[in-house]
């Protein structure tokens, strides 16, 4: 078995409300991140796929389809986007780096050909990263 | 749907490696450079990550400022900018960075309860980093 990750960039904003709790409640929970304006990030994804080595190309997976894939059902739907209004998960999920990497593993699990989807990893910043795994 | 979150932190401290069992000429042996006992110091990176259910409410595996709160108070407080062999932690201990990253996580360990400890990871340069899970 080998595992093989591949990176990508996007740019996003989001905010963080939760429109059960109170207006208090969600500045005592979400601090400046609950700034109805929003503010943004440069996140980091990190997908890493597993699977044994094809004896013909050499290859756990094509790379190039992994990155097309990754371009079509992340980036296009996530970058330079605003995550709280423009993409369908967040619209009533609050879009924390931990709910960002759950999205873009669902995304991405049926989607790839031979090699299986192993790890989503989200830097919200280099200093704050979300791991995901697939587990329930 | 369980996810782990991962922080990094930054201190600068100085410490010296040196074992009281050893005669000054078997540390010197073991510890080379490190056994000066004036000490020296490093920028270590420390990263902490933590697992749980994402909350629903909160779309959180834990509030991060729970988190750099406990670390800053618990962690960073105790060892930045300080001289490792003179905090209590290393009063009968060597100070290597095995040692400190093993105190780390059993200070997360009992003191954090916000989430599942999963791992301490703690980096003394660029080319060195060690990992204690418990």
């Amino acid at each position: 078995m080998v595992y093989l990750t591949r990176k990508a960039e996007f740019a996003a904003s989001h905010y963080y409300h939760n429109p059960e709790f109170t207006p208090e409640e969600n500045r005592r929970v979400f601090g400046k991140c609950n700034n109805p304006n929003g503010h943004g990030h440069n996140y980091t994804l990190e997908v890493t796929v597993k699977g044994e080595v094809d004896p013909r190309s050499g290859f756990v997976v094509d790379l190039k389809r992994l990155k097309d894939v990754m371009h079509r059902e992340v980036l296009d739907a996530m970058d330079h986007r605003f995550l709280n209004k423009e993409v369908p998960e967040f619209l009533h999920q609050i879009p924390t780096t931990e709910n960002i990497a759950v999205a873009i593993w669902q995304r991405l699990v049926t989607k790839l050909e031979h090699a299986k989807l192993h790890r989503v990893r989200v830097y919200e910043t280099p200093d704050l990263f979300v791991d995901f795994y697939g587990e329930p | 749907m369980k996810a782990h979150l991962s922080r990094r932190y930054l201190f600068s401290a100085s410490h010296r490696l040196h074992s009281d069992a050893m005669s000054d000429a078997e540390n010197q042996t073991t510890y080379g450079k490190c056994n000066n006992p004036y000490g020296h110091g490093h920028n270590y990176i420390l990263e902490v990550t933590v697992s749980g259910q994402v909350d629903q409410k909160t779309g959180m595996v834990c509030n991060l400022t729970d988190l750099d709160g406990f670390m800053e108070r618990e962690v960073l407080a105790r060892f930045d900018h300080e001289n490792l062999n003179t905090v209590k932690e290393f009063a009968h201990k060597v100070a290597t960075t095995e040692n400190l990253c093993m105190e780390i996580y059993e200070i997360v360990q009992r003191g954090f309860l916000h989430a599942h400890l999963e791992r301490v990871r703690l980096e003394e340069t660029m080319m060195n980093s060690f990992e204690y899970c418990g």
